[in-house]
């Protein structure tokens, strides 16, 4: 921070121009950062909630996750691991390009992380579609072949509750860079790189979450097959 | 300049309040000091709502023969009325009124850090208010306040779910609240104000704000596991499919205990700086008040299972949630302790604040102390769920937390409106308060410790002398919330101007006048000393 505090013309280029209740710029983007990390601690409580639970069944019903874990399409969940770290590239070049003040660069790793974000839910889509044909979806449909099939009800419960919720994450997301590039795209980038800093935070914590994710749900029950 | 002719000359200095004029200028507002008042209208309203679900309860129960209402409607009666005054009143009711007026000023910052989430939050919270009150007009909810499944899941033919999506939205209002606090109060303190040199107010709100942030989000997830099990039929607390309905009382209580101290921490908080002010001295053991908010934040999150005793929790697991409720009661005893001394060899005056925190340490005490008895295992077995608890944890939410949000009200009135109180009529009804209180409250104690069960709408006919009491006693409790409405609406316009200091307290937000302008200080204030340097000279009033 105290190289830059030296130059308060790059300070506005980079955080944007300063607000009434603040002294100085530092001041500033010390605030605007310290509260999209607090907002991420909240949804780390949000998640926990929900991993807590699936900790507690799966201690509890290891066999009946273990099987249903295997129902799960391992390799379109790999896909998309990777094309979400892809994403998460991508956005780490767009916050890059927007301190060095590179718009075209910027754009581009936009849409690009958008384009990362889009093939994710449409895979995520199909996997689902895919779920609901195998009468995999719970409720009164619900049909699993095999011993526990009471106990892998739960298991489908979290996994539609987890990775819905996730994908609710990551439309929002997608929502949030459609306009930053809107942004970027018509006014200039100039007051919104401390915006792509922080929705990069957003993007990078939503990507983490995944990671989690992938393995609890996808792997589980692999080495039991 | 020169040429410029002399200006009329302006009858009120400008202030925050007549700084502009006009709906929008309050709607879109981003200044701190109106949207505390912009809450404090909404959470006023809310009040009276849930209380008039309570005088439908207290109706009811003052015949032991269920002759005013059904079954059912007594059970939508109850749930509306917790749920109303926690999520909707206790919730925000300092932080957000109080809070959002006095944080900023205090540690002498022209604003929030997010002025406008600020605003955002009292949206949400009045769009999660509409929800639920919507919930409440198309038929009610009767699973009670705390939602436990399986009946909130698959039993209720209540508005269960959209009750649950009022909630989930009015926590991002806590949640938003919280993280201006804790962004504030690190990023914007004057020069000069270190931490142990911050009111004791701000270390209460910055306990709050934690809570807030680790908690809120566990029954935001919560209740939106019940709404996606009614509407989605998922099976994460069904038995049918070896689920556990248990798992939802833990998740629950995880918030909903801490929820306790996000309501009275800020009421500490506020008591800290009226016992300072009407003592004339120097809070006695300034770091030891100070930490053990923050005390009480972390123990608070370690305590939930003491409402499981009886759910079919291993006794070891008891034993141990047990031990640790205990624990929460030495930093609570050690405020009290300190609030007592600083009242030691004081220059005590007895203004209307001062009477407010004298009910909170004696009622808060009392609601305390009987938390240790509901946290010894073998007691809890003999009045869990019976009016034993409900009177605990009165004493606490409304002896405790409302007693200390009225003080606070009438020692910050002059600062948000520039008007005094009439002192007079403000004494008569924290007195009619305190009486209506504790002839509500005191017989429940005795009710539930024979046995008297909670949320049911009859009892046999030997409790009834004690239920009529309480229902009298509310009766004067109403008054007593009616009285302040009355003057404190009539201050707004008829009451003494106030000066800038009218208690001669020592912290920032008096040292800039009343109302304050709408950038809360002419000049930033340099800090050179810690918040309590009083003396002991009689405060000169107005």
């Amino acid at each position: 921070m105290s190289d830059t505090a030296t130059v308060p013309a790059l300070q506005e280029h980079v955080h944007g121009p300063l607000k009434h209740q603040f002294d100085d710029i530092a001041q500033q983007h010390e605030a605007d950062t310290l509260g999209m990390w607090l907002f991420l601690a909240t949804e780390v409580m949000f998640f926990g909630g929900m991993f807590t639970g699936y900790s507690i069944y799966r201690s509890q019903y290891h066999e009946a996750f273990a099987a249903a874990s295997n129902h799960l399409d391992l390799l379109m969940g790999t896909i998309n691991t990777g094309v979400l770290i892809g994403s998460s590239l991508t956005m780490a070049m767009a916050v890059h390009a927007a301190a060095l003040g590179r718009r075209r660069a910027l754009i581009i790793c936009l849409i690009a992380t958008m384009v990362l974000g889009c093939g994710f839910l449409g895979i995520k889509a199909y996997e689902y579609h895919h779920k609901f044909v195998e009468n995999l979806v719970p409720g009164p449909n619900f049909h699993f072949e095999g011993n526990s099939a009471r106990e892998t009800e739960v298991f489908y419960s979290f996994y539609f509750a987890m990775t819905g919720l996730h994908a609710i994450h990551m439309i929002i997301g997608v929502g949030i860079l459609a306009v930053l590039t809107f942004y970027a795209w018509w006014r200039g980038f100039h007051p919104q790189n401390k915006h792509i800093e922080i929705t990069g935070l957003y993007w990078h914590f939503v990507d983490i979450v995944w990671i989690f994710l992938f393995p609890l749900l996808y792997l589980v029950g692999h080495h039991e097959k | 300049m020169s040429t410029v002719p002399v200006e009329p000359v302006v009858e009120a200095p400008r202030n925050y309040l007549n700084a502009s004029y006009g709906v929008k200028s309050w709607l879109l507002t981003t200044d701190h000091k109106r949207i505390a008042l912009l809450y404090l209208v909404t959470i006023t309203i809310l009040f009276f709502l849930g209380g008039a679900f309570a005088v439908m309860i207290r109706l009811e129960l003052a015949t032991p023969q269920g002759d005013l209402m059904t079954p059912d409607t007594y059970n939508k009666m109850f749930t509306l009325h917790g749920i109303i005054m926690v999520f909707f009143f206790l919730v925000p009711s300092i932080p957000a009124t109080l809070g959002n007026f006095l944080v900023p000023m205090m540690i002498g910052a022209r604003d929030m850090a997010f002025p406008r989430i600020n605003l955002l939050s009292w949206y949400v919270l009045t769009i999660g208010a509409v929800i639920s009150i919507s919930a409440a007009v198309m038929g009610g909810v009767d699973t009670g306040w705390t939602f436990y499944t399986p009946y909130s899941t698959t039993y209720s033919n209540t508005y269960v779910t959209l009750m649950a999506v009022g909630i989930f939205i009015a926590g991002f209002s806590s949640i938003l609240t919280g993280l201006n606090f804790i962004v504030t109060i690190h990023t914007m303190r004057a020069p000069g104000l270190t931490w142990f040199r911050m009111p004791l107010f701000i270390w209460s709100h910055y306990a709050t704000a934690i809570i807030i942030m680790l908690g809120t989000p566990v029954i935001a997830i919560t209740l939106l596991l019940v709404g996606a099990e009614r509407t989605l039929k998922l099976g994460i607390f069904d038995p049918a499919l070896g689920g556990d309905p248990i798992l939802f009382q833990h998740l629950f209580w995880f918030y909903s205990h801490p929820a306790v101290y996000i309501m009275v921490l800020p009421a500490m908080g506020v008591v800290s700086e009226l016992i300072t002010c009407f003592s004339r001295k120097r809070i006695f053991g300034y770091s030891f008040v100070a930490l053990s908010s923050v005390a009480i934040a972390i123990l608070s999150f370690l305590v939930w299972g003491h409402h499981l005793f009886v759910s079919g929790q291993s006794v070891y697991a008891g034993m141990i949630f047990s031990l640790l409720s205990f624990m929460v009661a030495v930093p609570s005893a050690i405020k009290v302790f300190n609030w007592t001394a600083t009242l030691y060899r004081g220059s005590i005056s007895y203004d209307t604040p001062m009477l407010y925190a004298f009910g909170f340490i004696g009622l808060f005490t009392i609601g305390g102390l009987t938390g240790l008895f509901v946290a010894t295992m073998a007691i809890d077995l003999h009045v869990h769920d019976t009016y034993f608890i409900i009177a605990h944890f009165h004493y606490i939410m409304v002896g405790g937390t409302v007693m200390a949000y009225m003080g606070g009200l009438h020692y910050w009135w002059p600062k948000m409106t520039g008007r005094m109180y009439p002192e007079g009529w403000a004494k008569f009804s924290a007195l009619v308060l305190f009486v209506g209180f504790n002839l509500t409250f005191f017989p429940q104690f005795i009710l539930g410790y024979l046995g008297m069960p909670r949320r049911y709408y009859a009892y046999p006919e030997e409790f009834q002398v004690l239920n009529v009491m309480s229902s009298a006693g509310a009766t004067i409790l109403g008054v007593g919330y009616l009285i302040p409405l009355v003057y404190l609406f009539w201050s707004m316009r008829y009451g003494e101007r106030a000066s800038s200091n009218p208690w001669g307290a020592t912290s920032l937000e008096w040292q800039t006048p009343s109302p304050p302008p709408t950038e809360n200080f002419t000049v930033t204030p340099v800090v050179t000393e810690e918040a309590y340097t009083y003396s002991h000279e009689a405060p000169e009033h107005v």
